[in-house]
């Protein structure tokens, strides 16, 4: 390769997308080092931590495509406080005084400002594409700007944003001119929209593919809607109240059935029951369907909508299938790649809609599962060895069992046996988060067999410190470990400290660990950033001169990182 | 044992296993034939070799693990003993004779408190009757004492000592189940909008932020945990003491009037401080006009605002607070 002019290696290099690839080759030699950096189209921050704006520039300087993930993953369960982190506007800042010509930004977990959005649009002629998920900070205003600024914006993707809606006028923004536009999605807006531009902007775009509304769209719009883009591939309903055979219905349901690409559904935030058989006529060329907000519609009309979908490769769903409903799916979606089943009653009420016969149905039906995320009231272990013998194609496996403990219904045995079964059977795991009674066996399970895996997530499990060093002695490529309410202290989180070098993060809460461990970590470590999230009554712990062996009550986040300590932590982040 | 001393003992123990391991994974790779083949459904999804490899593999790892029986527990945390150990006595996967497998339980169970008794004080957690997590409640408990082996099919199962108490109130803990906030948060909009309809009461969380006037940062409370505007009030004083404190002309959070909880309380009496909402027409009102079930179903978000800035607030929308109270009554 040495031999060939470094354009064309470069073109080879072309057809490496992965990043996990393309840092591979860049380790090659210096050469090879040199080519791969200046041609890098897309990067991937995994943690805005762990390095900064400017040594990314450094790096890279002609990149187009930049990722990046703030906030730890329990994050989107109310663990770390507000302001802990993730700003992203010194990324915006530096990339904006940069010569970079960022065509696309996609962030997860991440702050969010309107003063940042502003300049984003100002900043980058090319920009095409905005992607957030699970970000907060800003609100329709910094979408105005995106809208007016933004030539040659293509996708405007929001996914469960908490967006301030001003309830302002930022569809009427895009310019009449502008008819680019290919992914619209803001169903997480909660306010009104200015369903006129919105139907306007709709008709001007010949090449939207993806359509996402809010629950402030009701069906009239809808049907208005889909009749101008029957190109459309990917479409969210907004609101759909209406009596059954009502005008708008019938306009709807003439509409849909032009809808000859339509290959995912989602929406269905403000339903009438009824309302799903409008789409039974596309039904058959579904691959993609996302129920999980559609707590109004009954499980029998679900079923009566599964029946027909004999394409689907990804089903989202609540709970309210019941295990009957999961057996249709098992018997009628044969393509069935992933699942999630989402619980309806949160606060475990003793509603048992899906139990471990419905996950085992699943398995027995659908050869292709590798993703499945399953909250359930009870599981047995006989249950999981035999999931785990029909599916041994598992990459993700998350199964939550809503009571915190609880062991095998049948046998009130722990369940370590089954989730022994899915590690040792699933050879290709790369993502599990376990749940009910375990003791430290299944972190031995773990350890020895899941060797593929990558993250990790453990709450209420565990007996003693083995139970983490087993995970973190077998699990070579581990990079995520998430643990919470598990009784691991100080021995096991000192035990290898270079371990966590190779991994992305550690998150432990409400765990046996001491500050006075975290400290020590923290002195072992230079290269790591050791955090405690700390929300009592902080200074307690340092003043009754306890804070050795006083155990932290709070949060220990933990991340690898080239730049050091961060200097945006608030008051009660404690960076050891 | 001193800290540091339980710390270096248990590094060794960690390095140790993970030579085993790295021993382990060069000479075991063929399967055991020896083991002997009880039948058990819990087996029926292992194919043979996988079987043999986990009970060699399994036995070995056994470093100061459950199922060894060698007496002195000190010397076993150091010692590499995998020649000690008893293959069968460990793997509960592992086709075993029936009469060992209880026995293996206690000696798992006895194993563990032993060893970790000596180098951990944590008595109260590893005692003789619950070497689970404490907070297993009693329905695990019987777990140990049970003659129940894993391969015993399940009609056959003694229950009588599983006690199952159901937990009596469930009480909510925090960030369970894991579901995103967005994702409850929706939900529980469209729950409530449907029980408006039928009248009864959401079910789901309901998170508001509360800003407070000088705070560098926002919190969120749920409202749907509170169930009158006293406990809404006590939290919220437990969550900004700081502020206030800080306000007092202490050094930030580290003064000595920390402490002092009812600080805040006497400000919020003494007026200095009020509570305010935003409502769902946008209107900020202040707290306390409504019964707390209504104040739920229209409170979008929380303020605590100086006193001086509140007067305003008092006065103007009291007459459509009236009006609002009237429509909602």
């Amino acid at each position: 390769m040495n031999y060939f002019p470094d354009e064309v290696i470069e073109h080879v290099f072309d057809f490496v997308t992965s990043h996990k690839d393309r840092n591979s080759i860049s380790l090659v030699c210096k050469s090879w080092f040199k080519i791969e950096r200046y041609s890098r189209q897309n990067v991937f921050i995994g943690n805005c931590y762990s390095i900064s704006p400017e040594r990314l520039l450094r790096r890279f300087p002609c990149f187009k495509s930049l990722t990046l993930k703030g906030k730890p993953h329990f994050a989107d369960f109310n663990l770390v406080p507000h302001g802990w982190g993730g700003f992203v506007q010194p990324w915006i800042e530096a990339l904006a005084r940069s010569r970079v010509g960022l065509e696309e930004l996609r962030l997860k977990r991440m702050v969010v400002t309107d003063e940042g959005l502003e300049l984003l649009s100002r900043s980058f002629v090319n920009f095409k594409s905005l992607v957030l998920v699970s970000c907060e900070g800003f609100s329709t205003d910094g979408l105005a700007s995106i809208a007016s600024n933004c030539r040659h914006l293509r996708d405007l993707d929001l996914q469960e944003n908490e967006i301030d809606d001003h309830r302002g006028q930022w569809l009427s923004c895009f310019p009449e001119t502008y008819t680019s536009l290919v992914t619209l999605n803001f169903a997480c807006l909660e306010g009104e929209t200015n369903l006129v531009a919105l139907e306007r902007l709709v008709a001007r775009s010949p090449n939207l593919r993806s359509l996402k509304l809010n629950r402030a769209v009701p069906l009239d719009a809808l049907a208005r809607l889909m009749a101008c883009a029957p190109q459309i591939v990917d479409l969210g309903v907004g609101s759909y109240e209406d009596e059954q055979d009502s005008e708008s219905c019938l306009k709807l349901q003439a509409a849909i059935r032009k809808c000859t690409s339509l290959r995912s559904l989602s929406g269905f935030l403000e339903a009438a029951p009824h309302c799903l058989s409008a789409f039974h006529p596309v039904c058959h060329n579904l691959t993609s369907l996302n129920l999980s907000y559609a707590a109004e519609i009954h499980g029998s009309h679900l079923i009566k909508l599964i029946e027909h979908c004999k394409k689907l490769q990804r089903l989202w769903i609540l709970d309210s299938i019941g295990d009957k409903g999961l057996e249709v799916v098992a018997s009628t979606c044969k393509e069935l790649q992933e699942l999630r089943v989402f619980p309806t009653d949160l606060h475990g009420g003793g509603n048992t809609a899906v139990t471990e016969d419905g996950l085992v149905a699943i398995s027995a039906g659908c050869p292709k599962l590798h993703s499945i995320l399953y909250f359930c009231q009870q599981m047995t272990n006989a249950a999981l060895i035999t999931v785990a013998r029909n599916c041994p194609n598992f990459i993700r496996f998350r199964l939550c069992i809503l009571e915190p403990h609880k062991p095998d219904h049948v046998t009130s045995q722990p369940l370590d046996e089954g989730f022994g079964a899915i590690v040792q059977a699933c050879k290709n795991l790369k993502r599990l988060s376990v749940s009910g009674l375990l003791t430290d066996q299944v972190f031995l399970y773990i350890g020895m067999f899941a060797t593929q895996l990558e993250m990790l997530s453990i709450a209420f499990a565990g007996d003693t410190d083995k139970g983490m060093l087993y995970v973190l002695n077998g699990c070579k490529k581990m990079r995520k470990l998430e643990i919470r309410d598990s009784p691991f202290g100080d021995a096991a989180l000192l035990a290898d400290v270079n371990k966590y070098e190779t991994m992305r993060s550690l998150w432990m809460s409400s765990c046996e660990v001491t500050l006075g461990g975290c400290k020590r970590l923290a002195r072992k470590a230079p290269w790591l950033n050791v955090e405690i999230i700390n929300e009592n009554d902080n200074n307690r712990m340092e003043e009754n001169g306890y804070e050795g062996r006083q155990k932290v009550d709070n949060k220990l986040y933990l991340y690898r990182t080239v730049v050091g300590t961060r200097v945006d932590a608030p008051p009660f982040v404690w960076i050891l | 044992m001193s800290p540091e001393e339980e710390l270096q003992s248990n590094v060794s123990v960690a390095s140790s296993t993970r030579n085993i391991v790295g021993v382990l994974k060069e000479h075991n790779y063929l399967g055991l034939s020896d083991c002997s083949s009880v039948g058990s459904s819990n087996l029926s999804g292992l194919a043979d070799d996988d079987k043999a490899t986990i009970s060699l593999k399994a036995t070995e790892l056994t470093l100061g693990l459950p199922g060894s029986q060698s007496p002195a527990r000190d010397t076993e945390l150091n010692s590499l003993g995998p020649a000690k150990l008893d293959e069968k006595l460990f793997f509960p996967l592992l086709p075993s004779k029936d009469e060992i497998c209880p026995s293996s339980q206690k000696n798992i169970a006895s194993g563990n408190k032993r060893g970790f008794a000596d180098t951990m004080d944590k008595v109260p957690v590893y005692t003789e009757k619950n070497w689970m997590f404490p907070e297993a409640v009693v329905a695990t408990q019987s777990v140990i004492k049970k003659e129940v082996a894993q391969n015993i099919p399940k009609g056959k199962l003694s229950t009588t000592n599983n006690s199952s108490s159901p937990p009596a109130a469930k009480a909510q803990i925090v960030g369970w189940p894991p579901v995103r906030s967005y994702r409850k948060n929706t939900l529980a909009t469209t729950c409530k909008n449907s029980d408006e309809v039928d009248g009864k009461p959401g079910s789901g969380p309901l998170f508001v932020k509360v800003s407070m006037d000088g705070a560098p940062y926002l919190r969120k409370v749920d409202l749907r945990s509170y169930t009158n505007y006293g406990e809404l009030s006590a939290a919220l004083e437990k969550m900004f003491t700081t502020f206030t404190l800080g306000q007092c002309g202490t050094s930030g959070a580290t003064g000595k009037d920390v402490r002092n909880e009812t600080k805040l309380k006497d400000l919020l009496n003494g007026k200095d401080y009020v509570l305010t909402y935003e409502d769902k027409d946008g209107d900020w009102m202040l707290v306390g006009d409504f019964s707390w079930e209504i104040f739920i179903g229209v409170c979008k978000k929380l303020k605590i605002m100086k006193g001086c800035d509140a007067i305003g607030l008092a006065a103007a929308p009291a007459p459509r607070a009236m009006e609002k109270s009237k429509m909602r009554a």
